[in-house]
């Protein structure tokens, strides 16, 4: 890091004061990293206190992960300094940060499962000898794990354990290689509620120990019932710093969405209440989840013709389970769907797509386009059906052309037809999707993060075309991590909170600060059927 | 059927059995690094016509043993820089090896074809002195054949229980958790491979230098690819290698039994057994992923630049 | 810019691309025969000669031509059977086992039905070898759609057990008179029709129509859209809905149906009669044809006419250069060697 050329900022409030005249063991003075399209993070303070549990509290991607892969040496800050017991010091990778003792879990662990709890934590420690004896590997195993309630069994292959046990291995592996400092990436996401109060518990007995912990989380309830300090970031800025005894659920709050509330600008509804059938109803469905994905609990929802449904929440709680569940990638447990008012449970992709199910994923690389094909053949791949001619023989691009220049045309997007998908950007590739999706009048939509990536105009293009599709008589299934987006557009707003429907609100009946309550887990559920 | 024939059946079964099991190690430990090499066959072929040419030329068996090692290693090295180095298609590459090891070692082996060669001394297995001259002829084997059990037992040690083995067993599953731990995966999997080599070669110098004492064009006679079937049959273990082995072996002897009773099997139908047996446990057991086989086999390691 | 614009320069990109492929594979060809020349100067032969003799003997003389093409076609056919199921990004390594599967069937049609004439028994036994090789390779393709096992490793086991059920049924029920290794001669309306006298046979016809219709369908049709797709990316392959398991287990049988053709083909046309062990390996040569040329068909094509112009050419070493056939191997893998190490001559070439 280049830290004589920038001075730090002025920045006596922003960082919570040091009290009782301790001295930080880790501190990062304007630190600031920039990505193509984003400021990440914009000159960010922070101190790290032995023995005690910092939450970073934030949003997704208000540059809580950011900070700390730059903390971990994955990332070089664009400026800024970083201090260790008051010397300065430069970490370049994580080799260079494991040294330094600081350690991090992330939120994919990194564990080989089919190697033993011993071998994985034999495989990161530095005093073994040629020949390991995993025998004493496991005793210095149960001196730790006895301690911090860190239980496993040592001789078992990782593949047996359960998610929270391996998280428990992940600690062990930190503890025994060394590390004075914790970094944790959201730990409680992939765990069950039991689970998570066994991991505070754990925490609060290695702060006893001196321990510094670091814990990333946008779950405010966690964040009360074990923090010492909190800092909260939003759009890559320090938001908030405060003690723990200075905090409220309402002052977090406020910090992690910001002052500036949306204004709830209402549309009128386009269809009434008689409309006779949902497009699609699921009756009191589950599924069940495989490693870390979220299993959906006991989802009752209806979305009617001309009417959009907004779901409100943290990425992660369930929202892409949700939309493959309806369009038939993932099947239920428990429960029924129904689409267009027929039970659809052993629909197949295909055959929903020709009902006029549309599907816009959180990912349009990875899940909806193919990067070798161009534009045009990823458009013709939703309905292939439509452009064959001769039985399939051949294929009617001029028809393919065609549709897609309509689409284009009518939000005002342009594209390059012939490009392979991989060159386009996040933006133009989102267009695609939208394009492709929107453009044959569907009947159900599944739209996630919608404008993610997109300039304001095309955003508005895009939400417009929402509109349209619902004033046409469509129902809209609407995922996004924006507020002021979720009220604007829905008629009804659903929160999900660890794959649960937690919340069912008309929006001019409730604001952000409500919502946000129930994203972050604060508060109990609230339902306003219709 | 006399015992003595019984006997012989099963001599034969453990010297042919005994190349099996190099093979299959020497697969075992390239493969636990993540490698797989269909070009098996090859190599054992290229080791095997070296040996030959070396024993004949030298008349010393030992020097043969050497230099099928060392043919051994070459080759798997040469196959470990397109895998490894230039992160070639590991299939692709292996057949590559195959076929180069066809030319090769007809090459090589071209002035030695039908030459007997001086073969190992043949030790009685101790404690059988008393037995008479016929009976106690069946169970002099060569040094190879001794130390072939404990071999098993030593790459076991070296893959379970030392620092190396862990290693190369993480590279194997997730190179670059390896990498995260400190480790250079592209330097163990060359480690890898040539341990994997030495065992080659092992396997072929018994085959020759000890078994058939001469050389013939593709002598190998698909033991590579049998070695490649073993390995998932004995799902990835050394010491499951062993039984894998005999198991193979114990079929062959049983053809051989049951020729000699005058039961006419088709010998061609017992050949196949230990494939198809290898594909039912591979059902039986609930398929490749949830069993053992090393989660980046095959997989190209790029690095994390 | 307009559609027209774009195309054209794509068009130029393209030629430049193409055009340095050639000149990259042509060094890599060099480089191939200069390292097999030095092998044959360390083994006291004149590698210019032995080079020499190779080009007389395969593209001399109209003879020599027209073995190349008897051994370039069941090469392409096999590099098809490896090539269609890639799109879908299965590896099919059992083309061996499914070749010997489709020769065992058609056989048993030949040696059945003496009696049909040519018009009917021919395409009852292209039918038979078709469904013998797309049997065999039900099997992994099954295995692979409902998660159970690798294809790659099921498809690698069955290429060990399908020569031996061949040989089973030789020894045991067909072998002729004469011999315990092979069948009788086919009757002649069993036997693929030959061109001009040489041993080109109908079965060239099969593998370039296959070629092209291969070419045509991945380009053109629905299907090609649709396995393009799943080839490129699987997951938004499946949420655009198409029915990835049904293709796949389809596709592996399909590339099985093509491996049983050239078994077919081989038995019916160059043998005449079903011999113990025949292939020695040209499923293994179709697999590494498909994957050097991207399963490409153009590619496909020139690379088996390479290789088919080198293996007939081993033939001749033997003769006038005293080297052992298989010797022609070490040409061949060099070659495959050096593309696989896909060596830069030019900096910045990928």
């Amino acid at each position: 890091m280049t830290s004589s050329a920038v001075s730090p900022p002025v920045s006596a409030n922003r960082t919570a004061e040091s009290h009782d005249g301790k001295r930080p063991l880790l501190s990062l003075r304007g630190v600031t990293k920039r990505f193509p399209l984003v400021l990440a993070n914009d000159h960010i303070d922070l101190d790290i206190y032995a023995g005690e549990i910092h939450a970073l509290l934030g949003e997704n991607g208000a540059g809580k992960s950011t900070l700390m892969k730059i903390l971990y040496g994955f990332y070089r800050a664009d400026a800024g300094s970083l201090a260790l017991e008051g010397r300065p010091v430069q970490i370049h990778s994580p080799a260079d940060a494991r040294k330094l003792g600081l350690g991090m879990l992330f939120q994919d662990f990194s564990l080989i499962p089919a190697l033993s709890v011993a071998e994985n934590i034999a495989l990161f420690l530095q005093d073994v000898g040629p020949v390991v004896d995993l025998r004493q590997v496991e005793r210095r195993i149960e001196a730790f794990a006895a301690r911090y309630r860190l239980q496993v069994r040592a001789n078992v292959k990782v593949s047996e354990l359960s998610l929270g046990e391996q998280q428990k291995v992940e600690i062990l592996k930190l503890l025994l290689s060394g590390a004075r400092i914790l970094i944790l990436d959201e730990p409680t996401r992939v765990l069950a509620p039991h689970e998570v109060t066994a991991l505070l518990e754990v925490l609060v007995g290695l702060r006893s120990d001196g321990y510094a912990i670091i814990l990333i989380t946008h779950k405010i309830k966690e964040v009360l019932a074990c923090a010492d300090r909190i800092t909260i970031l939003r759009g890559g800025r320090v938001a908030g710093a405060m003690l723990r005894a200075e905090a409220d659920e309402k002052k977090l709050i406020a910090c992690m969405f910001g002052r500036e509330m949306p204004d709830v600008t209402r549309r009128p509804r386009s269809v009434t209440a008689e409309t006779p059938h949902p497009v699609l109803e699921l009756r009191a469905v589950s599924t069940r989840a495989e490693g870390a994905a979220t299993s959906l609990k006991e989802i009752n929802l209806a979305i009617y013709p001309g009417e959009i449904v907004g779901v409100a929440g943290i990425s992660g709680n369930g929202q892409r389970e949700l939309g493959d569940l309806v369009l038939g990638m993932i099947s239920c447990a428990q429960g029924e769907k129904f689409l267009f008012g027929k039970p659809a449970g052993r629909l197949s992709i295909r055959q929903a797509r020709r009902e006029g199910v549309a599907f816009i994923p959180e990912n349009p690389l990875a899940m909806a386009s193919v990067p070798f094909m161009t534009v045009l053949e990823n458009i013709a791949l939703t309905r292939p059906w439509r452009y064959a001619r001769r039985g399939g023989l051949t294929l009617d691009w001029a028809a393919i052309r065609r549709d897609a220049l309509a689409g284009l045309e009518k939000m005002a997007y342009q594209l390059p037809l012939y490009a392979p998908a991989r060159t386009l950007s996040g933006g133009n590739l989102q267009r695609m999707v939208i394009v492709r999706e929107l453009g044959l009048g569907p009947r159900l939509i599944l739209a996630s993060y919608v404008t993610r990536g997109l300039d304001v105009q095309s955003a508005v293009a895009a939400q417009q075309a929402l509109l349209d599709a619902r004033g046409a008589g469509a129902g809209v299934l609407l995922i996004s991590e924006d507020l002021e987006e979720l009220f604007a557009l829905s008629d009804r707003l659903i929160v999900l909170y660890e794959g649960r429907i937690v919340g069912t609100f008309r929006p001019e009946e409730t604001d952000a600060y409500q919502v946000g309550y129930l994203m972050t887990g604060a508060g109990g559920a609230h339902d306003s059927r219709r | 059927m006399t015992l003595l024939a019984i006997l012989g059946i099963i001599s034969s079964a453990i010297y042919s059995g005994t190349s099996l099991l190099y093979a299959t190690l020497g697969e075992v430990v390239g493969e636990r690094a993540g490698i797989v090499n269909l070009g098996l066959e090859g190599v054992m072929l290229v080791s095997a016509a070296v040996g030959v040419a070396v024993t004949s030329r030298t008349g010393n068996p030992y020097l043969g043993i050497l230099a099928a090692l060392l043919a051994g290693v070459l080759m798997n090295l040469l196959f470990g820089y397109l895998v490894i180095t230039r992160k070639a298609n590991q299939l692709a590459s292996g057949l590559a090896t195959m076929f180069l090891g066809f030319g090769v070692s007809a090459l090589i082996g071209k002035d030695v074809v039908g030459v007997r060669i001086a073969a190992l001394p043949r030790l009685l297995l101790p404690g059988l002195e008393g037995l008479p001259r016929v009976y106690s002829s069946l169970f002099r084997f060569d040094i190879l054949v001794f130390l072939a059990v404990p071999v098993a037992i030593l790459v076991w040690w070296l893959l379970f229980r030392t620092r190396w083995g862990l290693g190369v067993r993480a590279v194997g599953e997730n190179a670059d958790i390896a990498y995260a731990s400190g480790r250079n995966p592209l330097w163990l999997r060359y480690q890898a491979l040539l341990v994997a080599g030495l065992l080659s070669g092992l396997a072929a110098a018994h085959l020759t230098i000890a078994y058939t004492m001469t050389w013939t064009e593709y002598m190998t006679g698909g033991r590579g690819f049998i070695a490649v079937a073993l390995v998932i049959f004995s799902k990835w273990h050394p010491l499951r290698a062993i039984a894998g082995a005999l198991i193979f072996s114990a079929a062959v002897a049983l053809q051989l039994a049951l020729q000699a009773a005058g039961v006419q099997v088709s010998p061609f139908l017992l050949d196949t057994l230990p494939y198809v047996l290898t594909i039912l446990a591979l059902i039986a057991w609930g398929g490749t992923r949830r069993h053992s086989a090393p989660a980046s086999l095959g997989r190209v390691y790029l690095g994390t630049e | 810019m307009t559609a027209a614009v774009d195309r054209t320069r794509r068009e130029r990109r393209l030629n430049r691309r193409i055009a340095d492929a050639a000149l990259r594979y042509l060094l890599m060809l060099l480089l191939a025969l200069g390292l097999f020349g030095v092998i044959l100067l360390l083994s006291g032969k004149n590698p210019l000669h032995a080079y020499a003799d190779i080009l007389r003997a395969t593209l001399g003389s109209t003879y020599g031509f027209s073995e190349v093409l008897v051994a370039m076609t069941p090469m392409l056919i096999t590099a098809m059977a490896v090539a269609l199921p890639s799109r879908v990004g299965l590896i099919n390594v059992g083309v061996e086992g499914q070749l010997y599967m489709g020769a065992c069937l058609a056989t048993w049609g030949a040696l059945t039905f003496i009696d049909l004439p040519a018009w009917a028994l021919l395409p009852l036994m292209v039918l038979l070898g078709m469904i013998g090789g797309a049997a065999w390779a039900f099997v992994p393709g099954y295995l692979k759609a409902i998660g159970l096992v690798n294809e790659t490793i099921t498809s690698l086991l069955l290429n060990s057990v399908a020569p031996k059920v061949v040989s089973f049924f030789i020894f045991g029920f067909w072998h002729g008179p004469m011999d315990t290794n092979k069948t009788a001669n086919f009757v002649s309306a069993a036997r693929l029709p030959t061109f001009f006298g040489t041993r080109v046979d109908l079965s060239l016809i099969f593998a370039l129509a296959l070629l092209v219709l291969f070419w045509y369908v991945m380009r053109y049709s629905r299907w090609g859209l649709e396995m393009r797709a799943i080839g490129g990316n699987p997951q938004a392959a499946l949420r655009n809905g198409i029915p990835l398991k049904a293709y796949q287990v389809g596709i592996m049988c399909l590339g099985g149906a093509i491996a049983g053709l050239a078994g077919m083909a081989l038995v019916s046309g160059y043998f005449g009669l079903l011999l113990a062990n025949f292939s020695s390996g040209i499923g293994y040569m179709g697999f590494l044809i498909s994957w050097l040329s991207f399963g490409d068909p153009l590619g496909v094509l020139l690379v088996s006419f390479l290789v088919s112009v080198i293996t007939t050419g081993g033939n001749l070493l033997q003769l006038t250069q005293g080297l052992p056939y298989a010797a022609i191997n070490i040409l061949l893998a060099l070659a495959l060697y050096i593309v696989l190490a896909r060596p830069t001559f030019v900096r910045g070439a990928k």
